[in-house]
């Protein structure tokens, strides 16, 4: 029987595509409740599960994943901004006209669409098939596939639908119920479905990948005379022009053109797709392959460039020139020129490609930049990542940055080479990110390696149709008779357009090997402290509101069972069995040796017991009003919370005010307040104790993960209390100061947060394992986590906001290679019950220059490993240690690059274009809370920023090392940002330095979890009255944390402005407006981190102490 | 030729040596199959902290009776280790229990290299000592 199916769900008008009855609507749904789409109501690109083929011109806008070429070359008509949640539904909309063949019949130049296809559905399959295949019938082959086993495995345990979409028997062709239209090819042995899912949460945009303002030029040719010639960087205007296309094999005529469109949803581009095959590249690319292309599709797969006619605009961008690799030229060589042009409106662009079209390449990531002279060394718009040297067909292959990226765009040949650099090698995960569009593949077998376990991925290459030389291990492995058939062309014969072997990322639907147990519900489980202390700051009333607005968006199926506990000098219970009238609360007071009161009532389906569940909730804030106990016995309610969870394994949310005194795991206070500006070395960063750390390992062994929300306004001992979420995998939230009514804004931040912890997906039991090719090895990882073997990490949840670094080293020569790959799987179990695995893959280039490993260094990339390395170094070391290592990796960097890569010894301190933030990433480094010395921090502050540093995703850690600075009272519209219908302005980001600042002016800082809003005090009065609604700066409120919404101009622009800042991230920065005498006045202004302080250097001076080293 | 007190000393550091060599390969073997991803460091680590103590103390013991025997030469060779060995101890990671290896962070590259460079180090110190013991217990057997 066989089902096999598409589905893609994103794009406004998508529809599932089934291909033979199995697949019947209700399979659409499922999709998309993997991904919680409960709670995200704005999500409105999931497709309308029932929408028949013929009808949608849909298909084609799969919003906008950029990570997933093939797929996302049907967006045509679609925006690439993936990143920028909004515009996914809507901006397709205007395409919509084109038709649902739009991109295909536009802009493949060559072969016609095969419209001849027997397949009547094809117009509208997303993936176009291959003319290939359509003149050969793929239905005739696959007879022999048939198998009688009847229903695949993955449904077994699962409750989604999706079971019911695979098990009902099929012949050929046989007519589909209702939904999908049946399609007659339908005889593989595997139930296959191939869906985008859209339903992730809003997807995030860090910073780090806005893409650039229309008309600026992307990379702020500083001003000196060693700007880049100008045939690189084009000044803005001429951005519109359309840029040469280069040596462009293949390159498709539209492409150019779509440089000229302006304001980010209205480009349709769908021109630019590439006409490179990518398959043939992709054999022939990697390694020296040998094997000849399949006889099939060899000549006429070339073709099929257009099958994917219109890639994300941000691929199609560097198409045109040849490959890097076959270039005689290095990579960085002017050979690249071609790709620098811009092609499409950069807006438009999906914001890290677009990055990658402009910055790399060419000799301007390796200019030799003389620190001390140019002052302008902030680009005007994001930061960028280098683009690795890769042929184009591969690297258009490659992973999204900010989901994988390494440290080193270009991976030395030799660790020696490596040590010379001076560089450190890392790669940067944030594996569970929240993506718009996301392949998700069922399959009963996932096709792996043998030797290896690799999965199979965009990198391997086909030595003919039957086998793949994995590249991790090299091992020939034999294709499956089943990845034969492709379910998204519903063709035989072409296992390299499977979506495995065209997507970097992608979702499996894992069969029940993959399984130890049956997966776990979703369990939750809230610890509350409800000690005096505790109901003073007033955070229950947060918590229980909360909860209660979202119990119903709490990932989960049918399940799911919630529980609670809270806990001053003894531990209380609820029972929530069913049938109670009312929670009936248990006390157990013999905190020495904890027990479980009635083991089955505590843990309730929430479901069935909704109500009590929800009158618990609404009398728990008063249940404590009066309480007089001050103890708290946080380390029994952790070994109670423990006990609850461990036959399933879950989540457990710890919500603690005060020093643990009670019982096993208490604390002593060890802060000497005296000490916290103190120039000398800090003391107890290390836990005091090893009791959370052994709690959370046991936790960790039965998949449970702990969150701790630290709200509090006096020392916790955060150092110790923290290992609990860090060894099993939890997230830390700390809220110093909290009260409900004297910081309403650490209230508002607390609200937020929770929001999004509580509707957040969530992966169970997971593991992550990262596989690199052979000669590469992990040296060590950072993050929160259990590491268990190796390579692999036991993570009892993963949540979409954890991010993770590796260190790696090289362990034996990679001489013979071109390339090298990287590859992160992680396996876990979905809020509803199913068993996925995320695999992502990336591939860089194996270089053997200095010049080249500097080219690809990648400043952001480099810092948050050596901030996680810094960390570490602190707490095994000491602080002034770890701040020593972190000049003497900016010294050393720049040493080793002035004495290999420069060829004329210049005076000044020269940098690497590329690197020239590097040595102002480091300064910041150095006064962020984490590393500081001189300036006043609480220990549990400076504890909780070095828990950031490791754990955060890297796009929002590089807003809380190098917070972005931008002047708001002169907001214009000019080179303003359109999305939604929204204009959005997009000013200058400034430098963090006082002289910036005026009087006059108004200035944000927005330093990822935090916003500043700075007003001078002879402030624009119309800004005043205008964007704020008060009369003059003397009203301006003390506590003022909400721009007001007043109906101007200025006004519309400066919220649009702050809400587009905030919709890239999934957290919420709470905004504080500050004036000139408010006590935050401090913290914006320890944020200007190139001025000069009592206790560190200015910028300038910093560069001059790193000149005297380097020149030593 | 007589069975003095410094013959008794070497004859049982000879044997006492001879479990401190199966401790060092022990650990060993552990450490390579940590590496080897055949074990969990939770129980490697569990199975490997128990043995720390008794070796030290074996070693301090013997250490003492050459100190009684008056065995300076034995003794200023085995003091570098002792020496090592506290240094070690007193600079282990936060622990309840005894031992020094944390699960948390043994699989850190660098640690994990360290204490395998450290078991084979002791493994030839102790095999050294062990034939210097031999020699040590016949010479003064001999020439006493």
């Amino acid at each position: 029987m066989s089902t096999t199916g598409y589905n893609s769900q994103n794009g406004a008008g998508g529809q599932p595509y089934a291909n033979g009855p199995s697949q019947n609507p209700l399979l659409v749904p499922p999709s998309g409740a993997g991904y919680n789409i409960g709670t995200q109501p704005l999500y409105s690109n999931q497709m309308p599960a029932k929408a028949p083929l013929s009808t949608g011109p849909g298909p084609y806008n799969p919003g906008s994943y950029q990570m997933t070429p093939p797929v996302s070359s049907y967006q045509g008509p679609g925006q690439a901004s993936l990143t920028r949640p909004p515009m996914g539904p809507v901006q397709p909309a205007p395409f919509r006209p084109a038709g649902p063949m739009a991109p295909q019949s536009q802009n493949s130049t060559p072969p016609p669409m095969p419209s001849a296809a027997p397949y009547a559905p094809q117009p509208t399959w997303p993936y176009g098939a291959p003319p290939v295949s359509v003149s050969s019938p793929p239905v005739p082959t696959m007879g022999n596939h048939v198998t009688p086993v009847p229903g695949p495995v993955p449904n077994r345990h699962s409750p989604s639908p999706y079971g019911a979409g695979h098990t009902p028997p099929l012949h050929h062709g046989a007519s589909l119920p209702p939904g999908p239209v049946s399609l007659p090819a339908s005889s593989a042995t595997s139930s296959y479905t191939y869906q985008g899912s859209g339903p992730a949460p809003p997807p995030v945009n860090p910073v780090a990948s806005h893409p650039f303002p229309p008309g600026r030029s992307p990379y702020g040719p500083p001003p000196t005379a060693t700007g880049p010639p100008p045939g690189m960087v084009p000044p803005p205007g001429m951005r519109p022009t359309p840029p040469p296309t280069g040596p462009g094999v293949n390159a498709s005529p539209l492409a150019p053109p779509a440089g000229k469109h302006k304001g980010a949803g209205q480009v349709p581009t769908p021109g630019e797709a590439s006409q490179i095959n990518s398959f043939d590249h992709l054999e022939m690319g990697t390694k020296g392959m040998v094997g000849p292309p399949p006889p099939q599709t060899g000549l006429a797969g070339r073709p099929t460039g257009q099958s994917y006619p219109s890639l994300p605009p941000g691929y199609a961008n560097m198409v045109p020139s040849a490959s890097p690799l076959q270039s005689p030229k290095p990579p960085y060589s002017p050979a690249h020129q071609p790709y620098q042009q811009p092609q499409a409106n950069p807006a438009q662009l999906s914001p890290s490609l677009a990055a990658l079209s402009l910055q790399s390449q060419s000799p301007e990531t390796l200019r030799a930049v003389n620190l001390l002279q140019e002052r302008n060394i902030l680009p005007p718009g994001p930061v960028t990542p280098p683009t690795p040297c890769l042929p184009q067909d591969l690297q258009k292959l490659n992973c999204n940055p900010e989901v994988f990226r390494s440290t080193l765009a270009n991976i030395p040949q030799t660790q020696s080479l490596l040590n010379k650099a001076k560089l450190p090698l890392g790669l940067l995960l944030h594996p569970f990110k929240d993506l718009s569009q996301l392949p998700v593949v069922t399959s009963s077998t996932i096709v792996r390696c043998r030797s290896c376990r690799t999965y199979i991925n965009p990198f391997v290459s086909f030595l003919d149709q039957r086998r793949w030389k994995c590249n991790l291990c090299y091992r020939v492995n034999d294709v499956p008779e089943e990845f034969m058939y492709n379910p998204v062309s519903r063709s035989y014969g072409e296992p390299h357009k499977r979506p495995e072997v065209q997507n970097p990322t992608i979702e499996f639907i894992a069969p029940s090997e993959y399984m130890l147990r049956p997966p776990q519900p979703a369990v939750y489980l809230f610890v509350l402290d409800v000690s005096h202390n505790a109901v003073e700051t007033g955070y229950l009333d947060v918590v229980c509101q909360s909860l209660l607005d979202n119990l119903s968006s709490l990932p989960g199926d049918t399940r799911m069972k919630i529980g609670f506990i809270t806990f001053d000098s003894t531990i209380h219970f609820y029972n929530l069995q069913e049938g109670l009238s009312q929670p009936q609360m248990l006390i157990v007071s013999d905190i020495d040796d904890i027990f479980i009161p009635t083991p089955d009532s505590l843990l309730v389906n929430l479901n069935d017991c909704k109500e009590l569940v929800q009158d618990l909730l609404k009398g728990l804030p008063q249940m404590f009003n009066k309480t007089m106990e001050t103890q708290s016995a946080l380390g029994p309610a952790l070994q109670a919370a423990f006990k609850l969870l461990s036959p399933t394994g879950g989540r457990a949310s710890i919500f603690q005010t005060q020093l643990p005194t009670l019982g096993v795991g208490a604390l002593k206070s060890r802060e000497d307040p005296n000490q916290r500006a103190s120039l000398k070395d800090i003391q107890h960063l290390s836990p005091a104790t090893d009791f959370y750390k052994k709690l959370a390992l046991d936790c960790s062994g039965q998949q449970v993960a702990v969150d701790l929300f630290l709200l509090s306004g006096q020392y916790c001992d955060l150092a110790s209390l923290g290992c609990i979420s860090r060894y099993s995998a939890g997230s830390v939230y700390y809220y110093p100061s909290y009260h409900h009514q004297h910081n309403l804004a650490e209230v508002e931040r607390f609200q937020k947060d929770l929001k999004r912890y509580l509707t957040r997906k969530i992966g169970f039991e997971a593991v992550m394992r990262i596989r690199c090719t052979k000669g590469l090895s992990i040296h060590t990882f950072h993050g929160n986590f259990f590491v268990r073997s190796t390579d692999l990490l036991s993570l009892p949840n993963v949540n979409p906001d954890a991010g993770f670094a590796v260190q790696m080293s090289i362990e034996e020569n990679l001489m013979d290679l071109q390339a090298v790959s990287f590859q992160a799987a992680l396996l876990y179990t979905s809020s509803k019950g199913e068993r996925r695995i995320r695999v992502h893959t990336m591939c860089l280039p194996v270089v053997n220059s200095m010049a080249d490993i500097f080219a690809g260094a990648d400043v952001q990339a480099i810092t948050g490993l050596l901030a996680s390395m810094a960390v570490d170094r602190s707490v095994s070391a000491s602080l002034s240690d770890a701040r020593d290592a972190l000049t003497n990796a900016a010294v050393d960097s720049l040493t080793a690059y002035r004495s290999s890569v420069l060829t004329i010894q210049q005076p000044g301190l020269l940098a690497p274009s590329c690197l020239r933030l590097f040595p102002l990433y480091i300064l910041a480094l150095l006064k962020q809370k984490a590393f500081r010395t001189g300036t006043s921090t609480r220990l549990d502050d400076r504890v909780f920023a070095m828990f950031q540093l490791k754990y955060q995703p890297l796009s929002y850690l590089v807003l809380m090392i190098h917070p972005a600075l931008y002047r708001v009272d002169d907001l214009t519209d000019e080179g303003a940002l359109n999305i939604n219908e929204r204009t959005v302005p997009q000013p200058k980001v400034l430098q963090l330095s006082v002289e910036k600042l005026n009087r006059e002016g108004a200035f944000l800082m927005d330093a990822g979890s935090v916003m500043l809003l700075w007003m001078g005090r002879n402030c624009n009065p119309s800004f005043l009255s205008q964007v704020l609604g008060v009369p003059s700066y003397a009203a301006v409120p003390q506590n003022m944390n909400q721009l007001p919404e007043l109906d101007t101009a200025e006004s519309v622009r400066t919220r649009a402005f702050v809400g587009w800042l905030r919709e890239q991230r999934p957290f919420f920065p709470v905004l504080h407006i500050v004036r000139e005498e408010s006590p935050l006045k401090a913290a914006f202004m320890q944020n200007m981190v190139e001025d000069r302080t009592e206790s560190a250097l200015s910028y300038y001076e910093y560069l001059l102490h790193l000149q005297q080293q380097t020149s030593k | 030729m007589a069975f003095t007190f410094a013959a008794f000393c070497y004859m049982l550091a000879l044997l006492l040596t001879a479990a401190l060599i199966f401790f060092a390969i022990w650990h060993i073997i552990a450490f390579d199959e940590l590496k080897t991803d055949y074990k969990n460091p939770i129980d490697q680590c569990n199975t490997l902290n128990p043995l720390v103590l008794p070796e030290y103390l074996i070693h301090v013991f013997f250490c003492i009776m050459f100190l009684c025997a008056a065995e300076w030469l034995t003794l200023g060779l085995n003091m570098p280790l002792l020496a090592y060995h506290v240094w070690r101890y007193m600079s282990r990671p936060v622990m309840s229990g005894p031992g020094l290896y944390d699960p948390t962070t043994i699989m850190n590259a660098d640690i994990l290299a360290y204490c395998q460079k450290e078991g084979w180090c002791k493994l030839a110190f102790y095999l050294l000592s062990f034939f210097y013991y031999l020699y040590g217990m016949i010479y003064v057997l001999v020439s006493s």
